[in-house]
C-alpha cells in the first residue's frame, strides 16, 4: 500500500514536470513574451529594450531552469499588470474557486449518488427514468444559460440569493448548484452503470446465499465496488470544476482564479499565466494521486499494479 | 423411514414476460433425506440450476416460482417473505456455485467473508467465535495455515483454493442442505477429484444432505445416492444411483451415458458418441415427449399428448412410453 502511493506520488512529480515544461514552452517558444509585453504600436528598439529588460536574450533552458528553481520555492515573479509578486495575486483568489469546486462537487455528489442508487436498485422504474432524464437535461444545458436562468428565478423573482459576488457563503449557493449540475451526470449514469453491473455479479449471489440483507448487501457488498470508479471521475471532474469555473465566475462576478485566468490572458501577464496553470495543474495530479490512493485502499486488487 | 430434509412438490419456474414466457422447470418433485445425496444431471439449458436457485428463493427478479410447496424438516418455505428467507438461507440450507473466481468478493479478506455469514445468523457471538469457527473450518476443508488465509483477498487464491473457502463459508453456520450446483465445473480434473472427496468427507462428518447439480455423469457415479435426470425442464428418470446406472429405462439416460468415453474400449480417433439434436425450446407449450425429436426408438405415438412418469417403485421412476425394460439388465452389465 505505502510502495504503491510512493509510486503513484512520483509519477505525479514526472507529470508536473513535464507539465511546467509544455507551459513554460507554450509561453515563451511558442509566441514571442517581448513582443507581447511591449503591446501593439512598440518599434523594434522598445522590443529589444524589453527583451533586454526582461531577461528574455538568455537561452530557453537557462531561463527554464531559473522559472523552474523560482517557482519551487513558490515564486512566479511579478505580475507584469499588476506588478505585485504572482503568487500572492493567485494565493488571494485561489480559496474563491476553491471553495466553489468544492461546493459544486458536493451538491453533484449528494444529488447524483442516491439518485443513482434507487436506479440501479430498480431499473427501468420511475425513478430511474427520472434519474435519467435528469442527467440528460443536465448534460445538454449549458452552465451559462442555467445561470442566468438561476439568477433570474432565485435572485431577481424570489429574492432568496445575492445576485453576484462571493463575499460570504450565500453568495456560493447558485454558483456551485450551477457549476455542480453540469459535473452531476458523469457521476450519476458511471455510478448506477457500475452498481447495476455489480448487483449482477456472483459475489452479490454468494452474499444472499449467506443470508445477508438487503441493506448489507447494498452498501457494503455493491457500493464498495462500484463506486471504484467513480472516485476516478469525481477527481477528474473536480479538476474541470477548478478551471471550469471561468464562466460561472464571470457570471456571477466571482474573484476566482477563473476570472484571474481569463484577465492575464487577454492582458498577456505571462507569469501570472504559468502560474495558474502550474497550479490548476498541480491540483489536479494532487487530486488524482488522491484517487489513486483512495481506490487502492477501496480495491486490494490495485495496490500491487 | 423419517421424514426427508427437503421436500419439493411440484415446482415450476418461469421466467421472463407473459408473451415471451420460457418455460424453464416444469413441475418437479422430489425428496433429499438427511445425510442423502441427490444429483440432478442434465445438459445446459435444461433447468436444473433454476431448480437450485429456486429451492434458496435466488431466483433472477424476471423468474416466478411456482409449486405446491417445498419444505425444510416438515416446515414450508415457499410462501416465505425475502426477508424470512434470508434467516433460513446460510442458517438451514447453504449453496456453493459452479465459479469460485467470481463468487467471492474481491474487496473484502477472506477472513472477512465468513465471518460475516456466521454473525449474520449468530449476531450475539464474539468477535473472536466467528473468526475461530472460520480457521476451524478452513482447515477442515483442507486448507493449511488457515489464521493466515484469513487476512488473504480472493485474488491472492487459486481456484482450488477459493472453492474450498466457499465449500467453508457454505458451513459457517452448520446448514443441514448443502445445494452445489457445478461446483467443480470450473475446476481442474485433479482438483475436481478432491473437491468431490472433501465433499463426500463433510457430509459424512456433519451429517450434511447435498442437491448436486451436474451434467458431468462421472461426478454423480461418485457422489450420488439418488440421480435425477432433467430434460427440458423436466425429470425424464430417477431412481437411486444403481438403478439409473445399471439400468437406465429413459433412452436419454441411455444417450448420456453412452457419451462417456471410456478409456480401452472408445476407439481412438473415432467419432465419440452424441445425442443428436438440440433440446427443445422451453418458450413454446411442448406437445408430446420433450425428446421425441431426438430418440432413436421414437414412435408416432410419441408425440401426443402428455408422456407421463411410470413409478414402479417409491422413487423408480421414467417418463418414457418405450423404456428399455427387458434389456436393461444385460445393458447394465456392460455399462458398470
Amino acid at each position: 500500500m505505502m510502495v504503491y502511493a510512493l509510486k503513484r506520488a512520483v509519477l505525479g512529480l514526472a507529470i508536473m514536470l513535464t507539465i511546467s515544461m509544455a507551459v513554460f514552452a507554450l509561453t515563451n517558444i511558442a509566441s514571442d513574451p517581448a513582443i507581447a509585453i511591449a503591446g501593439e504600436g512598440a518599434t523594434a528598439t522598445d522590443v529589444e529594450a524589453v527583451r533586454q529588460r526582461y531577461g528574455f536574450d538568455r537561452p530557453v533552458v537557462e531561463r527554464y531552469a531559473e522559472w523552474l528553481g523560482h517557482a519551487v520555492r513558490g515564486d512566479f515573479g511579478m505580475s507584469y499588470r499588476q506588478q505585485r509578486p504572482v503568487a500572492r495575486v493567485v494565493l488571494e483568489r485561489f480559496p474563491v474557486t476553491f471553495t466553489l469546486a468544492c461546493l459544486a462537487l458536493g451538491f453533484s455528489l449528494a444529488l447524483a449518488l442516491p439518485l443513482a442508487m434507487f436506479a440501479a436498485l430498480w431499473p427501468n422504474s420511475m425513478i430511474d427514468r427520472f434519474a435519467v432524464l435528469t442527467a440528460l437535461v443536465a448534460q445538454a444545458v449549458p452552465t451559462f444559460w442555467l445561470s442566468l436562468l438561476g439568477i433570474l428565478v432565485f435572485s431577481v423573482e424570489l429574492g432568496w440569493l445575492p445576485v453576484s459576488g462571493s463575499t460570504s457563503f450565500v453568495h456560493y449557493i447558485l454558483p456551485a448548484a450551477c457549476l455542480g449540475f453540469f459535473a452531476m451526470p458523469a457521476i450519476l449514469r458511471l455510478t448506477r452503470a457500475g452498481l447495476l453491473e455489480v448487483l449482477e455479479a456472483d459475489y452479490i449471489r454468494t452474499a444472499r446465499a449467506k443470508g445477508l440483507r438487503t441493506p448489507t448487501i447494498l452498501v457494503k457488498h455493491a457500493l464498495r465496488n462500484a463506486i471504484i470508479p467513480v472516485v476516478s471521475i469525481a477527481s477528474v471532474q473536480f479538476g474541470y470544476l477548478l478551471s471550469g469555473s471561468v464562466i460561472v465566475e464571470t457570471i456571477f462576478a466571482m474573484q476566482g482564479i477563473g476570472y484571474l485566468a481569463w484577465e492575464s490572458v487577454s492582458s498577456a501577464d505571462l507569469p501570472v499565466v504559468q502560474a495558474l496553470v502550474l497550479v490548476t495543474a498541480f491540483f489536479y495530479v494532487l487530486l488524482t494521486l488522491f484517487a489513486d490512493i483512495l481506490n487502492a485502499w477501496l480495491d486490494p486488487r490495485i495496490r500491487i499494479a | 423411514m423419517t421424514a426427508p430434509l427437503l421436500k419439493v412438490d411440484d415446482l415450476h419456474v418461469r421466467i421472463g414476460a407473459r408473451d415471451r414466457q420460457v418455460h424453464a422447470v416444469r413441475g418437479i418433485s422430489f425428496e433429499i433425506a438427511r445425510g442423502e445425496t441427490l444429483s440432478i444431471v442434465g445438459e445446459s439449458g435444461c433447468g436444473k440450476s433454476m431448480t437450485s436457485l429456486a429451492v434458496m428463493g435466488l431466483l433472477p427478479r424476471t423468474a416466478r416460482r411456482e409449486s405446491h410447496g417445498i419444505s425444510i424438516d416438515g416446515a414450508r418455505i415457499d410462501g416465505l417473505s425475502d426477508r424470512a428467507m434470508s434467516d433460513l438461507r446460510g442458517l438451514k440450507l447453504a449453496m456453493i456455485f459452479q465459479e469460485p473466481m467470481t463468487a467471492l468478493n474481491p474487496v473484502y479478506t477472506i477472513g472477512n467473508q465468513l465471518e460475516e455469514a456466521y454473525r449474520r445468523h449468530n449476531p450475539a457471538a464474539a468477535r473472536g467465535d466467528a473468526r475461530a469457527r472460520a480457521v476451524y473450518l478452513l482447515e477442515k476443508v483442507g486448507i493449511t495455515a488457515a489464521s493466515e488465509r484469513l487476512n488473504q483477498y480472493p485474488h491472492q487464491l487459486s481456484g482450488g483454493l477459493r472453492q474450498r473457502v466457499m465449500i467453508a463459508m457454505a458451513l459457517m453456520c452448520g446448514p443441514d442442505l448443502i445445494i452445489a450446483d457445478e461446483p467443480t465445473t470450473a475446476l481442474d480434473v485433479t482438483i475436481q477429484a478432491q473437491i468431490l472427496r472433501l465433499l463426500r468427507d463433510l457430509q459424512t462428518e456433519f451429517n450434511l444432505s447435498i442437491l448436486l447439480i451436474t451434467h458431468d455423469l462421472g461426478i454423480v457415479a461418485r457422489t450420488a445416492d439418488k440421480v435425477a435426470v432433467m430434460y427440458a425442464g423436466e425429470f425424464v428418470e430417477t431412481g437411486t444411483a444403481r438403478e439409473v446406472f445399471n439400468a437406465p429405462a429413459h433412452p436419454y439416460t441411455r444417450g448420456l451415458l453412452a457419451a462417456i468415453p471410456v478409456p480401452g474400449k472408445t476407439e481412438r480417433g473415432g467419432k465419440l458418441a452424441a445425442i443428436p439434436g438440440t433440446v427443445p425450446s422451453l418458450t413454446d407449450h411442448l406437445e408430446g415427449c420433450s425428446f421425441f425429436g431426438r430418440c432413436s426408438r421414437a414412435v408416432p405415438d410419441c408425440a401426443l399428448g402428455h408422456v407421463a412418469l411410470t413409478e414402479p417403485s417409491a422413487g423408480r421412476a421414467w417418463r418414457c412410453r418405450r423404456p428399455y425394460l427387458e434389456e436393461a439388465a444385460h445393458q447394465g452389465g456392460a455399462l458398470s
